[in-house]
C-alpha cells in the first residue's frame, strides 16, 4: 500500500522535474484521448509538438506564430504568478484583458486619423491603466469589505465580455464598417499598430514586454524585499504580518500588477495579430494563462518556457485540427489534462512515497 | 417598449425554471464546504453534467436517463478532483479551476455530435385540477420532475445537516478535521464523498439548463452559471434554506432582464445581459462586509490540505 | 491485584527515528499510572498506539486478560478505553452536545445525551452547559466536556495527556478530586505529564520514558521531584542563574490598552496596564486563550492599539507596525514557532531576514544582501547552538527545540531594548528550554527589559523578577515574585472561575 509521508525540506529536484514528468504524461494520457476520437495518437502529437516548428512545410508560417501566441500568455502568466505566489487569486486576467484591449483601442481610435509619435504609447498606458483598474475592483473589494477576489473577478470576465461585445457593437464601431460590428483595423492605422519588429519572427512590441516582465519579475522575487514580502505572505500569512508586511497593500499592488500585465496583452493583440476590436477578441488567453503560470512553477523562467510550450499546443492544435481533423476543444481538454497531471505529481516535491504497511489512521 | 406584456405569474413559474440549475450546483456545493473543501469546479462540472445529460437523453430519447448520466459524468469528473486534493493533497483553488478549464474543454469534444439537436422534451408533472387554482396553480403546479426535485433536495440537505448523525459528523470534519481524525472518522474517505454528492448535484443542474431550460447543447452554455452557484453558497451564508432564497432571488433577476430585452427596454441588450454577475457581485460585497456572521458560518476547515501525519 | 492492560514490548519506529522501543508496563483497575517523560520521549506514540491512532510495529498488548489490538479509535473506546487529548480535538463550531455525541459510538438523542450531561457533570462536579457553543468556552471548561465524553461511555482506562497545562492551580485540584473519585470508583488512569509534583501527589505508580525507552518504574511518592528528573531528563539540571536584580528606568509603559479581539472566538484585551524597566523581568502567567496571543501581537505591532496606550520611553509607539517597532528595538518572539515566527517552507536564511532585515541591515534600498542574510543566519545557528545541517534548510525540518533556540536566538542577537516573548520553551527538552532561558536571563542582566508570556507556572517563578496573570483579557496588577504562593497565583489567573460552587453542591 502507497503511503505519503512528507519530507522535511521540499525537493529541489522534484520541484524542476514535476513539469516536465506533468507534460510527458498528459501527452500520455493526451494520446489515449486521441486515440479514442479515432486518431493515430503518435501522430497527432508530433503533428502538435513537432510539426509547427520542424516540418518543412509548415515550419515558415508557424515559427513566427509561436511567439504571437505565447507573449500573451507569458505576460499574463508573469502577472498572475506574483498573485498566485501570495495567495491572491486573480483568475479574472481575461476581463482585464479585453479591458485594456478596449481602453488601449479606444485611446488609438479617438486620435484617427491624426498622425503622431505618442499615439501608441499613450494606448500602452491605456491598455495598462484600462486592466490595472479593471483589477482594482475585486482587489478593493477584498480589501474594503473582505470579498472572495475569486468569484469577483471571475464574474467580471462575463461582464468584460459584455462590455466587449457593446463596444464592437456600438461605441467603438467603425463608421465605415458598413453597419457590420467591429472597430477599425488598426493595423492599417500606421500611429496606432503594433508591428511585427523583426519580418517573418512573430516579433512585436507584446513580446518584448512580455521578455522585460520575466527579467523584471525574476529581479524582484529573488532579489527584492518585496518579492521577499510576497513569497512569504503565501508560505504563511500570520509569519507575514509579522515581518511587518502589510497585506492590503500587498493585495492592491499584486492585483494592480497582474491586472496591469493583463491589461498590456490585450493592448499588444489588439493593434497587434487582432486587429480590432470584435464581439469574439478575446480567445482564453486568460485563463490558459493560468495553466502557463503553475506549470511554470510560478518561476519567471518557467512560466517563460511553460508559455512557449502552451503557445505551441495552440499552433499545434490548430494544425492538427487542419491535418488530421481534431476538434479544437481536444487541445482544451489537453490543456485542462496537463494541469490537472501537473497538480497531481507536484505531491513529489512536498512528500514521498513509501511502499508499506498501512497506517491504523 | 412593452411592460405589460410581463405576466407576473409566468415571471414567477419561469423563475423558478431559471433558478433550478444553479439551486442544484449550488446546494451541492453546500454539502462540499460544509465538509471543509473548497472545489471551484463547479462550472466545469455543471457543463459536463449538460452534455453527459444531453447525449444520453438525445441517444435514448429518456430525458430521465439523461439526467441520471449527467449525475454520473459530473461525479466521475469531480472525482478527479477528489482524489487529486485530497489522496495527492494538492491546492483546492488551483485543482478546482483547472476542474473548471478541463470541464470546459471535455464538454466541447463530448458535444461536438450535438448541436443544433433538439432534447426530448421533459414533461411538467400533470396535476390535474391544481393547475386550475388561481395564481397558486400556475406558479405550483407546472412544473417538471426536476423542480419538485431540487425542493426536497433543499429541505432533506438541511434535515440531514441539523438533525442527523451523518450531518452531524459531515460539520464536524469540515471543522477541525485533525480533531475529527483523532476521533477516529475517516476524514478523507467522507470529504470525497462529499465531493461527488457536490459533482452528482452540479451535474444534474447542468443537464437541467441543457434539456430543460434553453433547450439544446452549445459550447460553454453554462456561462458562469457554475460561479454564481459558488457565490451563492456564501451569500447563504452556509444555510440550505437560504440558498433556496438566493436562487430564486438570482433567477427573478435573470427572468427579469430577459423579459425586459423582450420587452424592448431602452436599456442596451448587453448591459441587461451583465446584469446578474453585477448584482451577484454586489451581494457578495454585502454579505462579507457584515464580519461577525460571515466568520462564524464559514466551516472553519475550508480550504485547507488535510495530511494525517499520526 | 491483576492487571487491567498489559504492554510488552511496543516498538514503534518512523524514518529516521524509534519513537517507542520495547516498552513495557502495566496498569491495575483503578490505578492513577504516571507516563513521565520530556518532549519528545515517546509518549504520545505510545498513548495512540493504545487509542487506535498508530499501529505498532511490534509487541502485544493485553486488556483485560485478551489481547488488544485496536484497529481504530472506535475499537479502543469499544473496548472500555477514552482518552482526553491535549489539543484538537473539540469542534469550536458546534455545541458541547454535539461534540460529546461525536465521541460517542451510539449517542443517546440529542435530548437525552443532554440530561446525561447534566447528570455526570454534577456527580463528578465539573458543571457544564450542553446547549453552550464550544468555541465560546474557556480552556478549563473546554477539557471539561473532553472529561465528560469520556465519561459517559463508562470508561475502565482514561487516558489524560498533559490535562493540567490548561488549569489554573486551583482548578487542577478540582480535577485530581474528579480523578481521584474515578479511580476510587475503579477506573484506571494512564496520566500523561512532565509535572513532577503533580505527579507525586496524584499517581500510584510511574513509567518513566527517555528517547523511546522505558529508564525507570517506581512509586512517584516515594522520590522527590529531583530524583524524578533525573531519571526524566538522565542527568542532573542546573537550574538558570541571575547574579543581580537591579533595574534601570522605566522603558515601556502600557496604559488602559482595550483592543476588541477581530474574531468572534478571539479574546479581547481589556485595559491592560504595565510598566517595564530596563533589566526587568516581567512573567505573565495565565490559562491558554485568555488574552497571551493578543498581548503579543499589541506589544509586536502586529495588532495596532489605540492612541497613548503604548510607550517607550514616553513616546507614543501604538500606532507603529512590527517594522517601525523593530528600528527602535522592540522585538517579540511570538509562541507559535511554525506559521508565525518562521515560515515553514522558507530556509533558515530566508527566516533570518524575516525579522532581521532592518536591524541587521540586510537590505539596500529594497534589494535583499543574501550573503549578510546568510551570515546572520549562521550567527545565530552557531551562537545558539542550532542542530541543523546548514542555514539552507527549511524551517519545518528542524526539531521544535532546534527551531525555538534559533527563534529566540534571532531577536537575541538584534541587541532589544523591549523583548516580549510568548511560551519561549512549549514543546521543548529540558536542555534546550535551560538554554533559552539563560539566554533570556543574560539578555535582561545586559538591561533589556523583557516580558516573558508563559503557562508554565515553574518557568514564570524561576526566572521572573515580577509576575502578573492574563485572565479573559484582563492582567492582573504585577508583584514580585519571589514569595508568592501558589495559592496567590491561581487567584490572579482567575481561581477556580465558577467550578467552587458546583463542588459544595455535592
Amino acid at each position: 500500500m502507497l503511503r505519503l509521508e512528507k519530507r522535511p525540506t521540499p525537493s529541489k529536484t522534484w520541484s524542476y522535474a514535476t513539469p516536465v514528468l506533468a507534460v510527458v504524461l498528459t501527452m500520455i494520457a493526451g494520446g489515449i484521448l486521441f486515440a479514442m476520437l479515432g486518431k493515430d495518437p503518435f501522430l497527432a502529437i508530433k503533428t502538435i509538438f513537432w510539426d509547427p516548428l520542424f516540418n518543412e512545410q509548415f515550419a515558415s508560417y508557424s515559427r513566427p506564430q509561436l511567439l504571437v501566441k505565447s507573449g500573451p500568455l507569458i505576460l499574463i502568466a508573469i502577472g498572475l504568478s506574483l498573485g498566485f505566489r501570495a495567495g491572491i487569486w486573480n483568475i479574472g486576467a481575461e476581463g482585464q484583458y479585453i479591458i485594456g484591449a478596449i481602453c488601449g483601442a479606444a485611446v488609438g481610435l479617438a486620435f484617427y486619423p491624426m498622425d503622431a509619435w505618442f499615439i501608441f504609447p499613450l494606448m500602452v498606458i491605456a491598455g495598462a491603466l484600462g486592466g490595472l483598474l479593471w483589477a482594482m475592483i475585486p482587489a478593493l473589494l477584498k480589501t474594503h469589505f473582505r470579498t472572495n477576489e475569486i468569484l469577483v473577478s471571475l464574474l467580471l470576465v462575463y461582464v468584460a465580455e459584455q462590455l466587449l461585445a457593446s463596444m464592437a457593437l456600438g461605441a467603438l464601431r467603425n463608421p465605415e464598417g458598413g453597419g457590420f460590428p467591429g472597430s477599425r483595423n488598426l493595423k492599417q492605422y500606421e500611429a496606432a499598430s503594433n508591428p511585427e519588429l523583426i519580418a517573418n519572427s512573430g516579433m512585436h512590441w507584446g513580446i518584448v514586454a512580455a521578455f522585460i516582465a520575466v527579467i523584471a519579475t525574476y529581479i524582484l522575487l529573488n532579489r527584492h524585499i518585496l518579492g521577499f514580502q510576497i513569497r512569504l505572505t503565501g508560505e504563511s500569512p500570520r509569519a507575514a504580518r509579522f515581518a511587518g508586511v502589510n497585506p492590503t497593500a500587498l493585495i492592491l499592488i499584486c492585483m494592480g500588477t497582474s491586472g496591469a500585465l493583463a491589461g498590456l496583452a490585450g493592448l499588444f493583440e489588439v493593434s497587434g495579430p487582432a486587429g480590432q476590436i470584435s464581439i469574439d477578441f478575446n480567445q482564453g488567453y486568460g485563463f490558459t494563462a493560468i495553466i502557463v503560470a503553475f506549470l511554470g512553477r510560478l518561476n519567471p523562467i518557467g512560466i517563460l518556457l511553460a508559455g512557449l510550450l502552451m503557445g505551441l499546443t495552440y499552433i499545434g492544435g490548430d494544425l492538427a485540427q487542419f491535418m488530421l481533423g481534431l476538434p479544437a476543444s481536444a487541445i482544451q481538454a489537453f490543456q485542462g489534462m496537463l494541469l490537472f497531471f501537473l497538480l497531481g505529481v507536484d505531491v513529489l516535491t512536498n512528500f514521498r512515497i513509501r511502499f508499506g504497511k498501512v497506517e491504523a489512521a | 417598449m412593452d411592460l405589460s406584456a410581463i405576466n407576473p405569474l409566468v415571471l414567477i413559474a419561469s423563475l423558478m425554471v431559471a433558478a433550478t440549475p444553479i439551486l442544484l450546483a449550488a446546494i451541492g456545493e453546500l454539502v462540499v464546504e460544509k465538509a471543509g473543501v473548497l472545489n471551484l469546479g463547479v462550472e466545469g462540472m455543471m457543463i459536463t453534467g449538460a452534455i453527459c445529460g444531453f447525449a444520453i437523453a438525445v441517444e435514448t430519447g429518456s430525458p430521465a436517463l439523461g439526467f441520471i448520466a449527467s449525475m454520473i459524468g459530473a461525479a466521475l469528473l469531480s472525482l478527479i478532483f477528489g482524489f487529486l486534493t485530497q489522496v495527492l493533497m494538492s491546492n483546492q483553488v488551483a485543482t478546482g479551476l483547472a476542474l473548471t478549464l478541463f470541464g470546459l474543454g471535455l464538454s466541447a469534444l463530448l458535444g461536438q455530435g450535438y448541436v443544433g439537436i433538439k432534447p426530448p422534451a421533459t414533461h411538467d408533472i400533470n396535476f390535474g385540477f391544481l393547475t386550475e387554482i388561481p395564481v397558486i396553480g400556475p406558479i405550483l403546479f407546472t412544473h417538471d420532475i426536476i423542480v419538485y426535485a431540487s425542493l426536497a433536495l433543499i429541505a432533506a440537505t438541511w434535515a440531514v445537516l441539523k438533525f442527523t448523525r451523518v450531518g452531524l459528523i459531515l460539520r464536524a470534519v469540515g471543522e477541525n478535521h485533525d480533531a475529527a481524525h483523532a476521533l477516529g472518522y475517516k476524514v478523507v474517505r467522507i470529504r470525497i464523498l462529499a465531493i461527488m454528492f457536490g459533482g452528482a448535484c452540479a451535474g444534474l443542474g447542468g443537464a437541467y439548463l441543457s434539456l430543460v431550460r434553453v433547450p439544446q447543447w452549445t459550447e460553454g452554455m453554462t456561462a458562469g452559471a457554475g460561479w454564481i452557484a459558488l457565490a451563492l453558497v456564501v451569500f447563504a451564508s452556509w444555510k440550505p434554506l437560504r440558498v433556496l432564497v438566493g436562487a430564486y432571488l438570482f433567477g427573478g433577476i435573470t427572468v427579469l432582464q430577459l423579459n425586459l430585452q423582450a420587452a424592448g427596454v431602452a436599456i442596451p441588450v448587453e448591459y441587461l445581459s451583465m446584469s446578474p454577475y453585477l448584482i451577484t457581485i454586489l451581494v457578495l460585497v454585502i454579505m462579507s462586509s457584515d464580519r461577525s456572521r460571515a466568520a462564524l458560518n464559514a466551516p472553519a476547515s475550508l480550504g485547507r490540505v488535510f495530511h494525517a501525519s499520526s | 491485584m491483576t492487571s487491567l492492560l498489559t504492554l510488552e514490548g511496543l516498538t514503534k519506529a518512523y524514518p529516521g527515528v524509534v519513537a517507542n522501543d520495547d516498552v513495557s508496563f502495566e496498569i491495575a483497575p483503578g490505578e492513577v499510572h504516571a507516563l513521565l517523560g520530556e518532549n519528545g520521549a515517546g509518549k504520545s506514540t505510545l498513548v495512540k498506539m493504545i487509542y487506535g491512532l498508530v499501529k505498532p510495529d511490534k509487541g502485544k498488548m493485553t486488556l483485560n486478560g485478551a489481547v488488544f489490538e485496536p484497529a481504530e479509535p472506535r475499537a479502543a473506546r469499544a473496548a472500555g478505553v477514552a482518552m482526553v487529548f491535549q489539543h484538537f480535538s473539540l469542534f469550536d463550531a458546534l455545541s458541547v452536545a454535539e461534540n460529546i455525541a461525536l465521541g460517542m459510538e451510539n449517542p443517546p438523542k440529542m435530548g437525552d445525551l443532554a440530561a446525561r450531561i447534566r447528570e455526570v457533570s454534577e456527580t463528578y462536579g465539573l458543571p457544564l452547559d450542553p446547549d453552550k457553543v464550544v468555541g465560546d468556552l474557556s480552556a478549563g471548561e473546554r477539557q471539561r466536556v473532553e472529561i465528560i465524553r469520556c465519561l459517559l461511555q463508562d470508561p475502565r482506562l482514561l487516558i489524560m495527556d498533559e490535562p493540567t497545562s490548561v488549569l489554573t492551580p486551583q482548578e487542577v485540584e478540582i480535577l485530581f478530586k474528579t480523578l481521584r473519585q474515578l479511580s476510587a470508583e475503579g477506573t484506571a488512569i494512564l496520566y500523561i505529564s512532565h509535572k513532577l509534583e503533580e505527579i507525586r501527589s496524584l499517581c500510584d505508580g510511574a513509567t518513566v520514558l527517555r528517547l523511546g525507552k522505558v529508564v525507570g518504574r517506581c512509586n512517584p511518592r516515594e522520590k522527590s521531584a529531583s530524583e524524578l528528573a533525573e531519571m526524566m531528563v538522565g542527568s542532573a539540571l542546573t537550574p538558570p542563574s541571575r547574579a543581580s536584580t537591579d533595574f534601570g528606568e522605566v522603558v515601556l509603559e502600557v496604559s488602559n490598552l482595550s483592543i476588541p479581539s477581530p474574531n468572534p472566538f478571539g479574546t479581547s484585551l481589556k485595559d491592560v496596564s504595565l510598566t517595564l524597566r530596563a533589566g526587568e523581568i516581567l512573567g505573565i502567567g495565565g490559562v491558554a486563550g485568555n488574552g497571551q496571543d493578543e498581548l503579543l501581537a499589541a506589544l509586536s505591532g502586529e495588532a495596532l492599539a489605540p492612541r497613548g496606550a503604548v510607550t517607550l520611553h514616553g513616546n507614543d509607539i501604538s500606532q507603529m507596525g512590527p517594522t517601525p517597532r523593530r528600528h527602535i528595538a522592540v522585538l517579540a518572539a511570538p509562541e507559535e514557532r511554525l506559521g508565525h515566527a518562521a515560515a515553514p517552507d522558507m530556509s533558515l536564511i530566508e527566516n533570518a531576514f524575516l525579522t532581521g532585515a532592518d536591524r541587521e541591515d540586510l537590505h539596500k534600498n529594497g534589494f535583499v544582501k543574501w550573503p549578510a542574510a546568510r551570515a546572520f543566519a549562521e550567527k545565530i545557528i552557531e551562537g545558539f547552538d542550532v542542530r541543523t545541517p546548514g542555514p539552507h534548510n527549511a524551517a519545518r525540518s528542524l526539531s521544535g527545540g532546534n527551531l525555538q533556540k534559533f527563534v529566540i536566538g534571532r531577536e537575541v542577537l538584534q541587541r532589544p531594548e523591549v523583548l516580549v516573548v510568548n511560551q519561549p520553551t512549549w514543546g521543548v527538552d529540558a536542555s534546550a528550554a535551560a538554554a533559552i532561558r539563560q539566554s533570556i536571563i543574560d539578555l535582561a542582566q545586559n538591561g533589556t527589559a523583557v516580558i516573558v508570556i508563559s503557562q508554565d507556572l515553574d518557568e514564570l517563578m524561576e526566572i521572573s523578577d515580577n509576575f502578573a496573570a492574563l485572565n479573559e483579557g484582563r492582567l492582573s496588577r504585577p508583584r514580585p515574585a519571589q514569595g508568592l504562593s501558589i495559592e496567590e497565583i491561581g487567584l490572579m489567573m482567575g481561581g477556580a472561575h465558577d467550578m467552587e460552587v458546583a463542588h459544595v453542591e455535592a
